[in-house]
């Protein structure tokens, strides 16, 4: 009994000063000098620029590997095809990999010199700028719907779709009406997991982005910025934005996470 | 299959048809290539063409390979602890009963949600040089290993936890019916059965360590031979615009990331062969 309640206390009181405290001490240094100070660091141009621009990007990217994501979980799942291993492999490398390597592998590819740096003469400008930004953000970003849809897909089996499939349904309505509405929760969820990682992307998006101040500057780039320029308060009233974003994933989180967990 | 003679039923579950299957296998490996591999390829090929002499001579620089040591020896702290409180975090959220156990449950989330930079800033602050607890573990090896402890908090607790809840409890019954002791139970009966999970938590949140930028970017100061990690230190490398040596080193994470992923490749082939 004593054992048990030593591990209860031991495990929440690490969850407690390893998670809440820190979490619970943005609120406090944030509004420490009441609400207007905060309100004006995070209503100023560059803040709301920086604002702007991450939900641009999330606007691009969450849709993107939405779509795509669901489209690789199929191709994964329901198809035999050669080089099947690779993607599998592949569709895992960036939750595994660091995104300060995956920022500077953009660096190369669109940089000067690079196999697609030339693409800047033309006009269109990647590095440095909101493309590559977004195609950073993509990258990271990626693994999240396809690796919530599959195990459903696998799970629910194909026989609903073969008897929807002999009693006429053309593929695309198969999909409709069979396939989308048993995976749906599991693609809500993916989502959820990809705004997360979306609006919070630092380290690939500050190697991509020059960091060029009221240009391209996420709110997480921002963040950064301030703090080194020793605007705190600004620093902290950015991150309370972005821990808001954050709390109300981890909410969204419960509601679709499938049921694994707690009862 | 061959039950069904009478209708041409196609290959297994042929979403979007044959044509629709063929166009979805070439949009998803289309854009696979566009977003992940071209750009790898890119950084492999820099780093060749440089040859592979200059390639080892950047590697073996002694900062770099000093913040490269210094990278998996924190990396390997973390995980093996983690692996520890994260089975026990796991255990109390599942086996154990109090109030507000839906709220712990849910918080363990937040380390995936919350931007990492946030999470850096914030650590700085309740662990820096402004204290509350009047603890300073700011630039120092300490700080970085905190802020590794914190990102990396949810991959063994929710690789741990679905096996806990599904693991049969008669199998400890029996053997506690038998005269085993609680500590017998756990390492004859539940450790062997939650070991693949571990293991693959373990492994992310390896990885996850070896990468990590935005949260130690702050607390950790970047000083070269001693909190320098290699992430931070490619970043460095690109800024004072040597490239070559920002590709020797970004392959070497890339190698690791890679042995990492056919490490849990192998625990979750070990899992399901334990399940039969």
């Amino acid at each position: 009994m004593i054992g048990r309640y030593a591990l209860r206390f031991g495990a929440l009181g690490y969850l407690a000063f390893l998670l809440l405290i820190p979490v619970g001490l943005i609120f406090y240094r944030t509004f420490e000098h009441g609400f207007q100070p905060a309100w004006d660091a995070v209503t100023n141009s560059q803040a709301l620029h920086a604002l702007w621009l991450t939900l641009i990007i999330a606007a691009i990217a969450v849709p993107a590997n939405t779509l795509f994501g669901v489209v690789l979980a199929i191709a994964l799942v329901r198809h035999r095809f050669p080089g099947r291993g690779l993607v599998n492999a592949v569709v895992d490398l960036p939750l595994a990999l660091s995104p300060v390597v995956v920022g500077f592998s953009l660096y190369l590819l669109y940089g000067t010199g690079g196999w697609l740096g030339g693409l800047s003469e033309h006009g269109i400008k990647i590095l440095f700028a909101v493309p590559g930004m977004t195609l950073a953000t993509i990258f990271v970003s990626l693994p999240f719907v396809v690796r919530e849809v599959v195990p459903v897909l696998r799970e629910i089996g194909t026989d609903q779709e073969q008897a929807a499939e002999t009693l006429g349904a053309a593929p695309f309505t198969t999909f409709r009406r069979i396939t989308l509405p048993a995976i749906r929760w599991a693609v809500c969820y993916g989502v959820v997991l990809t705004t997360a990682r979306v609006i919070g992307e630092f380290g690939a998006v500050s190697i991509v982005s020059g960091r060029i101040e009221g240009k391209t500057e996420t709110l997480p780039l921002y963040v950064q910025s301030q703090f080194e320029g020793f605007n705190t308060t600004g620093a902290f009233a950015a991150s309370v934005v972005l821990a808001l974003i954050a709390l109300t994933t981890v909410l969204a989180m419960r509601i679709f996470r499938p049921k694994e967990g707690v009862a | 299959m061959a039950s069904s003679a009478a209708v041409s039923v196609r290959a297994p579950g042929a979403v979007f048809g044959r044509a629709g299957g063929a166009l979805a296998r070439g949009i998803a490996v289309c854009y696979l290539s566009l977003i992940v591999l071209v750009p790898l390829a890119a950084l492999i090929w820099s780093s060749r063409s440089q040859g592979v002499q200059s390639f080892w001579d950047e590697v073996t620089k002694p900062e770099a390979l000093a913040a490269l040591k210094l990278t998996l020896g924190a990396a390997l702290l973390v995980a093996a602890f983690n692996a520890v409180t994260g089975t026990a975090i796991a255990w109390v959220l599942v086996r154990d009963s109090f109030r507000g156990k839906g709220f712990f449950n849910a918080v363990i989330d937040l380390p995936f949600a919350l931007p990492t930079i946030v999470a850096g800033l914030v650590l700085l602050e309740l662990y820096g040089p402004n204290s509350p607890f009047g603890v300073d573990l700011a630039f120092q090896r300490a700080g970085l290993v905190l802020a590794l402890l914190f990102v990396t908090l949810p991959f063994v607790v929710r690789a741990v936890q679905p096996v806990l809840l599904e693991l049969d409890q008669e199998m400890e019954e029996a053997a506690e019916s038998l005269g085993a002791g609680r500590i017998a139970v756990f390492r004859r009966i539940v450790f062997p059965n939650l070991l693949p999970a571990i293991l693959s938590g373990v492994a992310l949140a390896f990885a996850r360590a070896v990468g990590e930028f935005g949260s130690v970017v702050l607390i950790s100061g970047n000083i070269p031979f001693k909190t320098e990690v290699s992430s931070v230190y490619i970043a460095g490398q690109v800024e004072s615009d040597n490239p070559a040596g920002a590709a020797a080193v970004s392959v070497v994470l890339l190698l690791i990331s890679l042995g990492v992923l056919l490490l849990i490749g192998a625990f979750r082939h070990w899992r399901t062969q334990h399940d039969r």
